[in-house]
């Protein structure tokens, strides 16, 4: 008899969890370029850990190798119950504009990209705000009054974020020379740290002393080849100040963490909504990183006025120019 | 090598077959150590690759664009020639592919298949031509240049996709959508026209076409005079000379055919999936190419059953992924690379005591 008793809370215990665990089924698509790449992905897989530490409940992941491996994976989580699925990078746009219309009952959120349709939520960032910001730092840092940039693969994204470092310097230093480069023209470029670290040596040589990396896991052989050369490095997406500390400078953070852990989240509560949201400096979508690894750093003078135009971007005093508006760095 | 005559079914079949085999013994190891059940791997890897005909679908889809490219090596290595260029060309080829969808303004996807197909033809022909011609006056070797002509091909490529060709108001670099006549039917389309539901892949027609021009390239090879001569001078060049046949132009027409080759995967990416260019649509498959040639002994036939193997790996390590979540991309990567490893680099590890073995057998039978 007790037993049988036990046997049914068992299946009772089953019968419950299945239609739990059915409210909400999260699936996490990566971008090329691999999940740790301590950058862009692994912002997104430290905002889905998260939302499973918080809530206890699993998601499915992907890592598409291939451009056909997009739509592939979209429709492989849905198959397996995925009832919100958060794809990150704007590489995934197409991919999922053609699955949400296959799929209406399933819900997308598209970090950094637009797709207009009942079932996506499209998010996207103010990068150059944020890259006027730290823009502005380094060219605040910078004893020679040289700064450099080095980008990822060679797309308007990435000019986006030089476009807007270029301001920041120049609002400084309106003399201010900034040294660009590109890592490559594939998406090897993403994970390229041998070449990062060969393009900053030259811009080091060249006379820049402050470099800002915006290429994903190429990025992480800048940092190195600044620590090497004494000079100071830019993190970009996470907050990559500990990788370094005395020679990160600062980070560019992207909060791709907060957006898919938001999206998980609203979808768990019900609260997810489809359209289009901008995550700018006002909406702390995108700040620059301080804490105790780079606090040495930044003097007081630095801070207040990173603070001031921080203030006038959000009130309108400054307006930072988008190059994805019209494909141009008109300032 | 080649005097120790062995079988054919030992040089076609049991030889890479043994390969294959050890490969995915090394691979099974690795996923012990890993903690993981083998079997369970293995089973995943296979139900991923031809558990459904939608999985199978996609198994087929990579294969085709396998096929293309590793023809490509194939046929350049039948004249002495290793074209490493196969990403490049097949960049091309998809520019190709793409300048002709986008030019025209039709309806009907049957008339402009063939015009696509002879687009991404000649624009993967031109870019091994050069390295060809180089190589016929100049001695530029190959390798060489055909490596280059990677990176040429795909800075040319980047600059259009982000400065001409990119869709407007659109972040990501590739061109607008094509139109209807732009997309070649895909497979679940025409299967359901016999009243057969599938689930959606990407394969299409261009399948179909993958192993006609295999067909094709084995007729050249082994039934037409130039094909007859470019194996000559790839055997040996002073031999082929003394034969009265000049290796400059043969070595161009290998290349040529070669770059067409691979720019037909193009087709299968540009119009038969994507349905517009997006950059880095190879995604490796034309270095993928050269092991797909290894392993099927530059034979035609060969290389099929080799692209169908690759694409068996690619697909089910996809799923891989899925099934096992400590199976990072990472380690799908070390079995595929392990069986390249074995079948490619490696084959002549168990060639040489299978010979022995034969050799020991024929005396044997002759006392």
């Amino acid at each position: 008899m007790g037993k049988a008793l036990i046997g049914l809370a068992l299946l009772a215990g089953l019968w419950a969890s299945p239609a739990l665990a059915a409210e909400v089924k999260p699936g996490l698509l990566y971008n090329m370029g691999g999940k740790f790449d301590k950058s862009f992905n692994e912002a997104a897989y430290n905002g889905a850990e998260a939302f499973k530490k918080e809530t206890g409940i699993t998601y499915l992941e992907f890592e598409p190798s291939t451009e056909a491996q997009r739509e592939q994976a979209l429709r492989n989580m849905a198959r397996r119950g995925a009832n919100i699925i958060v794809a990150v990078s704007f590489a995934q746009t197409s991919a999922v504009e053609t699955v949400a219309a296959e799929l209406p009952d399933v819900k997308f959120t598209l970090i950094d990209g637009v797709v207009e349709a009942p079932n996506v939520q499209s998010v996207i960032f103010k990068e150059h705000e944020g890259s006027f910001l730290v823009g502005m730092l380094a060219a605040m840092a910078s004893k020679t009054g040289k700064v450099s940039f080095v980008g990822g693969m060679d797309i308007p994204l990435i000019r986006k974020f030089a476009c807007g470092y270029e301001q920041g310097a120049k609002h400084v230093n309106g003399s201010a020379e900034v040294l660009v480069n590109m890592t490559g023209n594939t998406p090897a470029a993403w994970n390229d740290p041998t070449k990062g670290g060969e393009l900053a040596r030259s811009q080091f040589d060249r006379g820049a002393d402050v470099v800002f990396a915006a290429a994903g896991g190429t990025g992480v052989g800048v940092y190195q080849a600044a620590k090497d050369s004494g000079k100071l490095a830019i993190g970009v997406d996470s907050n990559q100040n500990h990788l370094h500390p005395g020679t990160m400078l600062t980070s560019m953070v992207k909060r791709v963490d907060v957006a898919v852990a938001e999206a998980f989240k609203s979808a768990m509560e019900g609260t997810w909504e489809p359209g289009f949201k901008v995550l700018g400096l006002a909406e702390d979508g995108v700040a620059w990183a301080l804490d105790d690894d780079n606090r040495s750093l930044i003097s007081a003078d630095m801070e207040a006025k990173m603070a001031a135009a921080q203030k006038q971007i959000v009130e309108g005093g400054i307006s930072v120019a988008d190059y994805t508006a019209n494909n141009a760095c008109e300032y | 090598m080649k005097d120790e005559a062995l079988p054919a079914w030992v040089e076609y079949f049991a030889i890479p077959g043994i390969n294959l085999l050890m490969a995915l013994i090394i691979a099974g190891l690795v996923v012990v150590f890993m903690g993981e059940s083998p079997w369970v791997a293995l089973g995943a890897l296979l139900g991923g690759a031809f558990g459904s005909l939608e999985q199978f679908g996609y198994t087929l889809f990579y294969t085709t664009s396998f096929i293309f490219t590793g023809l490509a090596v194939a046929v350049a290595f039948h004249c002495g020639l290793f074209n490493i260029g196969g990403e490049g060309q097949a960049m091309m080829g998809g520019l190709g592919v793409t300048l002709v969808c986008l030019g025209y303004d039709g309806t009907s996807w049957p008339l402009l298949f063939p015009l696509a197909v002879m687009g991404a033809i000649a624009f993967g022909a031109l870019w091994s031509f050069l390295p060809g011609y180089l190589q016929a006056t100049r001695g530029s070797h190959t390798v060489i240049t055909t490596i280059m002509f990677n990176f040429l091909a795909a800075i040319l490529l980047n600059y259009l996709l982000v400065e001409v060709l990119i869709a407007p108001g659109q972040q990501s670099p590739q061109t607008i959508r094509f139109d209807e006549a732009g997309h070649l039917p895909f497979a679940h389309d025409l299967l359901r026209g016999f009243g057969l539901e599938t689930g959606r892949s990407p394969l299409n027609i261009t399948f179909l076409l993958a192993l006609a021009v295999a067909g094709l390239v084995w007729l050249f090879l082994w039934r037409t005079r130039w094909g007859y001569e470019m194996r000559a001078v790839g055997q040996s060049e002073p031999a082929a000379r003394y034969g009265g046949i000049s290796p400059g132009p043969m070595i161009v027409m290998a290349m040529v055919i070669s770059g067409a080759l691979a720019g037909l995967m193009g087709v299968n990416e540009v119009m038969g999936s994507q349905h517009r260019l997006v950059l880095g649509f190879t995604a490796g498959f034309g270095f993928a190419g050269i092991a797909v040639a290894l392993m099927g002994r530059n034979h035609p036939f060969g290389v099929v059953l080799a692209a169908l193997l690759f694409g068996v790996l690619y697909q089910g390590g996809s799923e891989l992924a899925f099934e096992i979540p400590t199976f990072t991309s990472d380690v799908v990567v070390v079995i595929q690379g392990l069986v390249i490893l074995f079948c490619g680099a490696l084959e002549n590890i168990f060639r040489k005591p299978i010979v022995r073995i034969f050799e020991i057998r024929r005396l044997l039978r002759e006392l």
